[in-house]
């Protein structure tokens, strides 16, 4: 059995950064901001983690589909 | 600062799935090929990213960011003049020897060119090293994260003592690190190894983008601190004339040649994620491949330090002492982002040779990261700091079980057994090694010199080895007894040397000068690299001396192990980025354009 690398750091991405981005949404943001030199980096960041993760999450997905053999 | 459930959140995120890839792994670990190499079967991207964070650990992530701020963009010379260059040598000369010979350990690659006693000699001053190398690197995290007081709050609520944090982050990561290893292996390693680099840089990245924000950009850095700060070359034709007190003489010979080509070119924990490739040519491109993602590393760990120091102003309005910075003008905040080093014995500041406080430059980084992350991305951030510790970690247990297994226990102890019998040698030997780490972390915490005594010795034996590699592969009259006295002699002329030579302010005793005093270096810096530079070419001549005296192996046994005996490699066809000689020269330019950049 080989697995393809990209599935959990695709994974792993996408939730830490749908977290954090959503802490950066709801959390209190006079704060956050005091926090971080007037930038909700929460969401800013977070949305970049997530969309890096749901790159690779799609990038693995192409590769299954293509039957590549995967990767690793 | 304390951490809020999203911190939590993230952290624990990230042990789930570091978990996760060792149990996954583990249904692929079922032969000792499997467990040692990773069943030779990783793509180069994925190794290449693997060489990357193996040597992205805690330590380099701190300390590269303390010496950003303690000597400033200069520190990339350990990039750009340091590892890119050794990186490219070894994959486009030395990687056919090592990957072809098929060699399982940088240890068996000597048995197999020279003797059992330089491999035996090589095996067990690495095993020894890389143990103590892990206590050292997991004692400085545990200290980390009880001087950062992130954990306080939730160990107060437990009703555990605050000392309990130190042994608590200790016996935390050293856990974790033994299950994905124990489970998974190299190949568990490995795939960790790539997901812990991507980590180190969401976590380190942002920092720099917002810390930059504040202090006005690059122009801002450089009119905050001024040109020796922000120029790598200033000053480099004399030792008096920089920050690192090194000429560029010794900075290019003893760090770019002597240190970098012998850590970069012979470690073990470097080369094994290369002699886990699929093939020849994915080896070749392994250390390429980390060679140019490699050279950006700078701007993540060494930028938090510049942005720290121009944002640090503490010993100033302590009233103790002048700015930090001599020249240019320093931007008040309060407070300084880089605390003033207190004595833990006393509870006073300590002061350097001139009675100013002393700035801990390695809170740089770490503070760095609490003052301007927000809940939330805190938990990103000590997720990385965790990540940068276990990559480096991993590096180390899974290089030593290797070595363990295969250079000292097959050839000394139990020479033929089964592959099975060595697998589980191998398992049980991670475990000894993990424990022995949190041993040596113990021993550092214990005796306040021992840290600097054991890199000491480290130094004393990395000095010379390149030398005998060198040799080895590219001079097939090398014999065995020329490698082995050649070492010796070399580890025994870097001693000499760092018992005649002392740095300017230091006292005879552990920082040199305990034999006699004859001659002072600018730095402690520019004394390593000159004992580096000593130690190598005594390694080198005495080896050539000593084997023009002895009588070589027969060339027939050394074809595939040296240069000139070995068949050429042709060049494949195919897509550019496939040539390893190409890449190189890539690689090499872009370091070049680097270094005029920030010269």
């Amino acid at each position: 059995m080989l697995f393809d690398v990209r599935l959990p750091i695709g994974l792993l991405f996408l939730a830490i950064g749908l977290l954090v981005a959503a802490t950066g949404l709801t959390g209190d943001k006079a704060a956050l901001d005091a926090h971080s030199a007037g930038v909700n980096i929460d969401l800013i960041w977070g949305a970049i983690m997530a969309g890096f993760g749901a790159i690779m999450l799609v990038l693995a997905a192409l590769a299954r589909r293509r039957g590549d053999e995967p990767p690793l | 600062m304390h951490l809020g459930a999203v911190d939590w959140g993230v952290i624990s995120l990230y042990l789930v799935f570091v978990l996760g890839i060792g149990i996954v792994s583990s249904r692929m670990a079922k032969s000792g090929n499997d467990f040692f190499l990773a069943g030779r079967a990783i793509p180069a991207w994925v190794c290449g990213l693997a060489f990357i964070s193996a040597n992205l650990g805690a330590q380099e992530v701190i300390g590269m960011g303390a010496s950003g701020a303690k000597y400033g963009i200069a520190t990339a010379h350990f990039y750009w003049i340091g590892a890119i260059p050794a990186m490219v040598f070894i994959g486009v000369f030395m990687m056919p020897f090592y990957y072809g010979s098929k060699a399982r350990s940088a240890p068996e690659y000597l048995r197999m060119r020279f003797d059992e006693k330089t491999r035996g000699l090589n095996a067990v001053t690495f095993a020894l090293m890389t143990i103590l190398n892990s206590g050292i690197s997991m004692y400085a995290l545990a200290k980390l994260i009880q001087t950062l007081h992130v954990f306080d709050a939730p160990f107060a609520a437990l009703h555990l003592p605050q000392a309990w944090i130190f042994h608590g982050a200790i016996l935390t990561a050293a856990t974790v690190v033994l299950v994905y290893i124990y489970m998974g292996g190299l190949r568990g390693a490995i795939y960790n190894e790539v997901l812990q680099f991507f980590l180190i840089v969401a976590g380190f990245a942002p920092l720099v983008w917002l810390g930059l924000r504040q202090v006005g950009g690059w122009e801002g850095l450089q009119t905050t601190l001024g040109p020796s700060y922000t120029h790598a070359w200033a000053g480099m034709a004399h030792a008096s004339t920089n920050k690192l007190g090194v000429d560029w003489f010794g900075l290019t010979m003893g760090l770019g040649f002597v240190l970098s080509f012998g850590y970069w070119c012979t470690d073990f924990l470097v080369v094994q994620r290369a002699m886990a490739a699929n093939s020849m040519s994915a080896a070749r491109r392994t250390p390429l491949i980390a060679a140019g993602v490699k050279m950006f590393i700078p701007f993540i760990v060494i930028l938090p330090g510049l942005i720290a120091i121009a944002l640090t102003s503490a010993p100033d309005r302590a009233g103790h002492a002048p700015p930090p910075v001599a020249a240019g003008h320093i931007v008040q905040h309060e407070p300084g982002v880089i605390p003033i080093k207190i004595d833990s014995a006393t509870g006073k500041p300590m002061l350097d040779a001139r009675g100013r406080p002393q700035l801990d430059y390695d809170l740089a980084t770490p503070n760095l990261l609490l003052r301007y992350f927000p809940t939330g991305m805190v938990g990103v951030g000590l997720t990385a700091l965790l990540a940068s510790f276990m990559s480096g970690m991993a590096g180390g247990v899974t290089a030593f079980n290797t070595v363990f297994t295969y250079d000292i226990y097959q050839a000394y102890i139990r020479r033929k057994a089964s592959d099975q019998h060595y697998l589980m040698v191998g398992r049980l030997a991670t475990l000894f090694g993990i424990v022995a780490s949190v041993a040596a972390a113990y021993l550092c915490s214990q005796f306040n010199n021992i840290n600097d005594f054991l890199q000491l010795v480290m130094a004393f034996v990395n000095a010379p080895v390149f030398a005998t590699f060198l040799l080895g592969m590219f001079w097939k009259r090398t014999t065995g007894h020329g490698a082995f006295i050649g070492l010796a002699a070399g580890t025994l002329t870097a001693a000499i040397h760092h018992g005649m030579t002392l740095p300017m302010d230091d006292l005879p005793g552990l920082k040199g000068g305990w034999i006699a005093v004859t001659h002072t270096y600018a730095s402690e810096m520019a004394q390593n690299f000159w004992i580096a530079i000593w130690a190598w070419s005594a390694c080198f001549i005495t080896t050539i001396v000593v084997s023009l005296a002895t009588k070589p192996k027969p060339e027939a046994e050394l074809a595939g192990l040296v240069y000139s005996l070995t068949p050429k490699i042709m060049p494949q066809k195919g897509a550019w980025y496939m040539n390893p000689v190409l890449l190189g020269v890539i690689m090499l330019t872009i370091t070049v354009a680097l270094n005029l950049l920030f010269r």
